[in-house]
């Protein structure tokens, strides 16, 4: 390896610093997002306690966390960047990818499997062409599983953004699902 | 005013859900008119937090989480007196164990049992906060919650300086977002203070030092809707709400689902028979159903069979038994069902929710996955039966960080007990005799009907 090699590289790279990443989109905080989030922050002793919330007030707002959200929340509650997105990838209601406008989250957990959860996402998957962690073409559902949501009395169960739908049936579906556009 | 001196009475029966029997609305107004804050006002005004910690411990009354540890008892730790600082109380609500639906019903339907609960624990330990740790799915929870404790604080029930005692407690619901461990008492702590929810190492114990550092203690919901009740009537009364039906004292709410007539919650006097459970209160199995087997109390305890019905369902009965009662609401299985593919069910939903921290759970789950998928499918070799039972020992108690894999094992050790030929008809067929010489590939492939 020559000096002069050594030297391109060094030039090479002093000319990227600086240069944005070619697919990183700018991202921005809301008024609304951050006034949410400082709010957060009065409840507990310590920023890093409103991480979770915080997230949860960005998908609240764009339907997930995109990664540079990750940055600017991160310093509005004292932490890194990457302690942040340690816990945005723990906890699974935390999206790290685009969903639907309406998320199915179906019970797959022992009492709902074992009174018809089967027979719930094949219909499920037959009515919306999709499988467990995609999105329909026109961006309407994103499906995935859940586990047990307390309905366990009334399984087959799923909910449907907030909602919770029960006694399901794979003839049920159509209209539980045709309330939400 | 006749409605709520019957609705009174019957408190001293069913505590827990007379209001909710009667479809009393859940605002403020109507709790104090059925005896509603006595509890609290009394205790501020004539106990002293020893006081009501010695009433709690006397009444025996048990975590009613699933572990069965005495509330009392849990309390004891926590350092006491004027130099102790902050404390924390916090509610365990983060009801994900599969099949348990009791606590969604006490949050809804009596949100301010739960809040006065969580105001005679805070007293009886002096703590300074509270947070209802709240699964982000209880929606529902969440706002009859919020309501419920936005009347509190405009009462003076909550804040500063509570009814004049010079006491100060605040208290909010904190929701999640998913992750069953977030019900381990320390992985719940670290999910409070914003952390990825690993569970910590004991000791030292929360009660020393949890939440920030600080002495915390965490009860589960329905614990801690009984502590107004045990202030209000006295620690023999809650003793003898079990009628003789267990040492322990209280009623439970119980519950029942799978293919039953009448699923749902039934608050009984705690060590009631599970057949009575399942037989009375929801109706028996529905037509052309038969039982085969049963888990007492959520993913995390052992089957338990037919003739283990008429044991009564309380924490060391149920434990003698060899399995757990855990948080007492009953799921049927019938005839339709295989075993093996319920507990692939049971064993995917504990390798998905494992948090990874530790070697044995996070790796041995999935692999005691994949051998029962295989089993289920009919292309299983004995091996894999052999090394699903080891694995109920390698996951066992002692073995891993918390009780999250030794929970997953109990209803497979169990199934491999009692319905061992179902696993053994997954093995694949080996080829016959004559043709010892083909290559195995073909017996991969084999399906066992």
């Amino acid at each position: 390896m020559t000096d002069t090699v050594i030297k391109d590289t060094v030039i090479k790279l002093a000319d990227l610093v600086g240069q944005p990443a070619a697919k990183a989109e700018p991202f921005v905080l809301s008024d609304a997002e951050k006034h949410e989030i400082e709010h957060e922050l009065t409840h507990f002793p310590d920023g890093r306690a409103a991480s979770i919330e915080a997230l949860k007030i960005v998908q609240k707002h764009r339907g997930w966390v995109p990664d540079g959200a990750l940055e600017p929340v991160a310093q509005l509650i004292g932490i890194t960047a990457a302690e942040l997105e340690g816990v945005a990838t723990f906890y699974s209601q935390i999206y790290r990818k685009p969903v639907g406008r309406h998320v199915v989250k179906v019970c797959d957990s022992i009492t709902c499997f074992l009174v018809g959860f089967d027979e719930i996402k094949a219909a499920l998957e037959q009515q919306l062409g999709i499988g467990f962690g995609q999105t329909t073409a026109d961006g309407r559902f994103t499906l995935l599983p859940i586990c047990c949501i307390g309905a366990c009395d009334k399984g087959p169960a799923l909910m449907v953004d907030d909602d919770l739908h029960y006694d399901l049936t794979p003839q049920n579906l159509a209209t539980v699902l045709e309330a939400y556009k | 005013m006749s409605d709520y001196a019957q609705i009174e009475k019957e408190l001293l029966v069913r505590p827990l859900t007379a209001r909710i029997n009667a479809k009393l609305p859940v605002d403020i107004a109507s709790y104090e008119a059925t005896g509603g804050y006595r509890a609290i006002r009394q205790a501020i005004k004539e106990l002293s937090p020893a006081d009501v910690q010695t009433r709690v411990k006397d009444s025996n009354l048990r975590g009613r989480g699933g572990a069965g540890f005495p509330t009392g008892v849990k309390w004891g730790l926590v350092p006491m007196g004027p130099d102790a600082g902050s404390k924390y109380l916090v509610c365990n609500a983060d009801e994900m164990e599969p099949n348990t639906f009791k606590d969604r019903l006490l949050m809804e339907d009596a949100p301010h049992q739960l809040i006065e609960g969580m105001l005679v624990a805070a007293y009886a330990i002096q703590a300074t906060a509270g947070y209802i740790f709240l699964r982000g799915e209880y929606v529902k929870s969440a706002q009859r919650l919020n309501a419920a404790l936005a009347e509190a604080r405009a009462a003076g029930l909550l804040g500063d300086n509570i009814l004049g005692s010079g006491w100060s407690f605040t208290l909010i619901v904190h929701t999640g977002a998913g992750r069953y461990i977030c019900g381990e008492e320390t992985a719940l702590i670290n999910s409070l203070e914003g952390r990825r929810a690993n569970p910590r190492a004991k000791p030292p114990f929360p009660q020393i030092a949890g939440a920030w550092g600080r002495p915390t203690v965490v009860n589960n919901v329905e614990s801690l809707s009984n502590l107004a009740h045990i202030i209000n009537n006295g620690a023999d009364w809650f003793k003898g709400l079990s009628q003789g039906k267990s040492k322990d004292g209280g009623t439970k709410l119980y519950g029942a689902s799978g293919r039953v007539k009448r699923g749902g919650i039934y608050e009984l006097p705690i060590g009631t028979t599970a057949r009575e459970i399942l037989e009375e209160h929801a109706g028996g199995m529905r037509d052309g159903y038969t039982l085969k087997c049963w888990l007492p109390g959520g993913a995390s305890t052992d089957f338990l069979m037919p003739e283990h019905l008429d044991l009564a369902m309380d924490f060391d009965t149920i434990a003698k038994a060899g399995s757990r009662m855990g948080t007492g609401l009953i799921l049927a299985l019938d005839q339709t069902h295989n075993m093996v593919s319920a507990v692939r069910n049971l064993e995917e939903f504990f390798a998905r929710e494992s948090c990874g921290w530790c070697t044995p759970c996070r790796d041995g789950l999935p692999w005691s996955v994949k051998m029962l998928r295989a089993l289920e499918e009919g292309r299983g070799s004995a091996e894999d039966i052999v090394q699903l039972q080891k694995l109920t020992r390698l996951l066992g108690p002692g073995k891993t960080f918390c009780a999250h894999a030794p929970g997953a094992m109990e209803p497979l050790q169990s199934a491999l007990k009692f319905f061992r030929s179902e696993f053994e008809a997954g093995i694949a067929q080996t080829p016959a005799p004559a043709a010892a010489g083909a290559p195995a590939t073909g017996a991969a492939s084999a399906k066992v009907a």
